[in-house]
């Protein structure tokens, strides 16, 4: 313990003095954010999006300017409509039809329902704060950025311990491997915590952004997560001696992790091998976990399977990191 | 004095390049045992093995009697050849990491005081001379208070004057009591520090003994030296045929050996006297003793730092 602490408070000290990872560890996501903010403040719809659940035969099918757009889950549809991601969603079996009493588009497309003779529809008011693209993007943008910190913050500064000989001179100490390595994954662990933690309030205090959820569910999904890719990070640097080598898998490693994990869009719809591959991604975990629990208000029991998942991929790495690891 | 640690059949391999190849000695508690021979020699292969660093390919390394294992690491103190700290921290703090490193320490102050520390016992490691550095390491290897301490060629890359400062800590280090194994391709270190040395070339041990045993073993002549140009054609022609107390030596023996010709002697006052005789002018002739690198040059027909 009291070696693991020296060296925790060593690599702590070596941080906190490198003042251009440390704004940059800080500035990157922040910047990120409030740029997609600005980006997409002027709103793009263009158009009024009308789910509709089954077939539609009536006149308001003809109408101009309105995406129609066929829906099957209705709860998913209602949702949809809670967040102002459809304006209005129309069952025409059933004669009802659903609109967010606190969406001007959705009262525009209900007056258009209603000028084209759908007076017999009956109306159903839903509630709910919109879902803007930032609100949806936040998640994303934090994991990523715990992943790029987790990958890149642990590989590189094992590889260049490696081969600058620091591994070598702490070998030659009393000093386990097991040891270090800790020291090493509660260090970035601190570090990424705190990092997303400014970084979320202070986003939030700038574009409030939506939290339905529990912090303290948010937190644990964000722990497990950091975690999960902390071992990855450990286990790529296990044995690399070159930091350019380390460099070229740990972004041969991010860069599809963070296409494929759902960062930026959603992968709904994607063909079959890309949702399962993305599966196989710690950070997908983390961003549909903590996106359900932001978004959605999830608790830990709905997000149980990706929690699991998070669990399962950071014994595997932490174990097969520390089984290859070598000092030199 | 007993052994404290033992060396048994050391072999290592690297691939199909033999480092070390069977080699055995030992080596008694208190005293500074020296390690020479050129780069390639096997020398760091060899302190490697014994601190516990590198695994042998075969053969043992006995500690008080006891094959070395892990809790040997807590028991002696390493200075390696190459190493790195981590960056952004002062010496005192490098120096408090180790210590944290270790079941038992040295007083820290009294380290700090015979390391020549203080100086710079706030800057940034990265920032030191390559003599503070040293000086640093050496704390570094001193700081579990070790019986045994590792010094793997501590003062290559130093200037002369650092160099004698160090080998004034190294004496402080004995003095104590510590056993110190140091490698070195310095001659004159060796011969200044180290109370046994074994001399080693490609893997092998070419030579061990005390210092001066081992000169008085090879060598009972003396070098007296004297400039080209001041010896006449003729003498250098009476010089080349043997004699049975002085021969020429064509090989140099020294760096600043260009322009100067060496006569090995037993009898000095004789060569002087033929000298004489053949009306040579004395005026720039040396006599000096024959010293471990001339033996090192002896036993393997090359120079240390080739």
């Amino acid at each position: 313990m009291k070696r693991f602490l020296a060296i925790l408070h060593a690599r702590n000290l070596e941080f906190i003095r490198d003042r251009a990872a440390l704004s940059w560890g800080f500035l990157f996501p922040t910047a990120l954010m409030m740029g997609f903010a600005l980006l997409f403040s002027n709103g793009d719809q263009e158009l009024y999006k009308v789910g509709i659940l089954g077939e539609l035969n009536h006149p308001f099918h003809e109408s101009r300017y309105i995406n129609f757009i066929s829906v099957k889950n209705i709860e998913q549809a209602i949702t949809k409509v809670e967040r102002h991601q459809l304006d209005l969603l129309i069952d025409p079996k059933q004669l009802r039809y659903w609109v967010n009493s606190s969406s001007p588009s959705g009262y525009v497309a209900e007056q258009m329902l209603k000028a084209s003779g759908g007076k017999t529809f009956k109306e159903n008011n839903v509630s709910g704060k919109e879902i803007r693209y930032i609100d949806w993007l936040i998640p994303g943008v934090l994991g990523m950025n715990m992943m790029f910190s987790a990958l890149f913050g642990i590989g590189f500064v094992i590889v260049r311990y490696r081969k600058n000989g620091v591994l070598k001179r702490l070998k030659g100490t009393p000093l386990t491997a097991t040891e270090f390595l800790m020291a090493q994954i509660v260090s970035r662990l601190i570090l990424i915590l705190f990092v997303s933690t400014t970084v979320y309030i202070g986003c939030h205090l700038i574009l409030n952004f939506s939290m339905y959820g529990s912090y303290i569910s948010l937190f644990l999904v964000f722990t497990l997560g950091s975690l999960a890719m902390i071992a990855l990070g450990l286990l790529v640097a296990s044995r690399l001696k070159s930091d350019e080598l380390a460099a070229g898998i740990t972004n041969a490693i991010s860069i599809p992790m963070m296409l494929l994990s759902g960062v930026w869009f959603s992968l709904e719809g994607s063909p079959q091998w890309i949702t399962f591959i993305s599966k196989l991604l710690p950070l997908t975990h983390v961003v549909d976990a903590s996106r359900a629990i932001m978004l959605d208000g999830a608790s830990l029991i709905d997000v149980s399977h990706h929690i699991v998942a998070l669990i399962a991929m950071m014994l595997l790495f932490l174990f097969l990191g520390v089984k290859l690891f070598r000092w030199e | 004095m007993t052994s404290i640690l033992k060396v048994n059949s050391l072999t290592k391999n690297f691939q199909t390049n033999i480092a070390v190849n069977d080699i055995s000695f030992q080596i008694k508690k208190g005293q500074c045992f020296g390690m020479l021979g050129p780069n390639g020699a096997g020398k760091t292969t060899t302190i490697e093995i014994m601190e516990g660093i590198t695994q042998p390919t075969s053969g043992e390394v006995f500690y008080k009697g006891k094959p070395i294992g892990h809790l040997f690491r807590e028991q002696c103190g390493i200075q390696f050849q190459h190493t790195a700290l981590q960056d952004f921290l002062s010496v005192r703090e490098t120096l408090k990491l180790f210590a944290g490193l270790y079941p038992k320490t040295s007083d820290l102050d009294d380290l700090i005081q015979r390391c020549n520390l203080e100086s710079f016992l706030d800057s940034d490691n990265r920032k030191l001379s390559g003599g503070q550095r040293q000086r640093m390491l050496l704390a570094i290897a001193l700081i579990n208070d070790p019986e045994i301490v590792f010094l793997d060629e501590p003062t290559t890359g130093l200037d002369p004057q650092a160099r004698h400062n160090f080998w004034d800590l190294i004496k402080n280090v004995l003095s104590r009591g510590t056993t110190i194994i140091l490698s070195t391709h310095y001659m004159e270190e060796a011969a200044e520090l180290c109370d046994e040395i074994i001399i080693m070339d490609r893997g092998h041990i070419i030579a061990q003994g005390p210092p001066n045993q081992l000169l008085q073993q090879h060598f009972n002549e003396q070098l007296v030296r004297i400039p080209e140009q001041k010896l006449p054609k003729t003498s250098i022609e009476k010089l080349k045929q043997p004699d049975d107390f002085q021969h020429i030596l064509f090989q140099s023996t020294s760096f600043q050996n260009d322009g100067w010709v060496e006569i090995s002697t037993t009898d000095v006052n004789k060569t002087i006297s033929n000298l004489i005789r053949d009306g040579v002018d004395l005026n720039f002739l040396q006599i000096r003793q024959r010293n471990l690198e001339d033996l090192f040059l002896e036993l393997t027909g090359k120079g240390l730092r080739e």
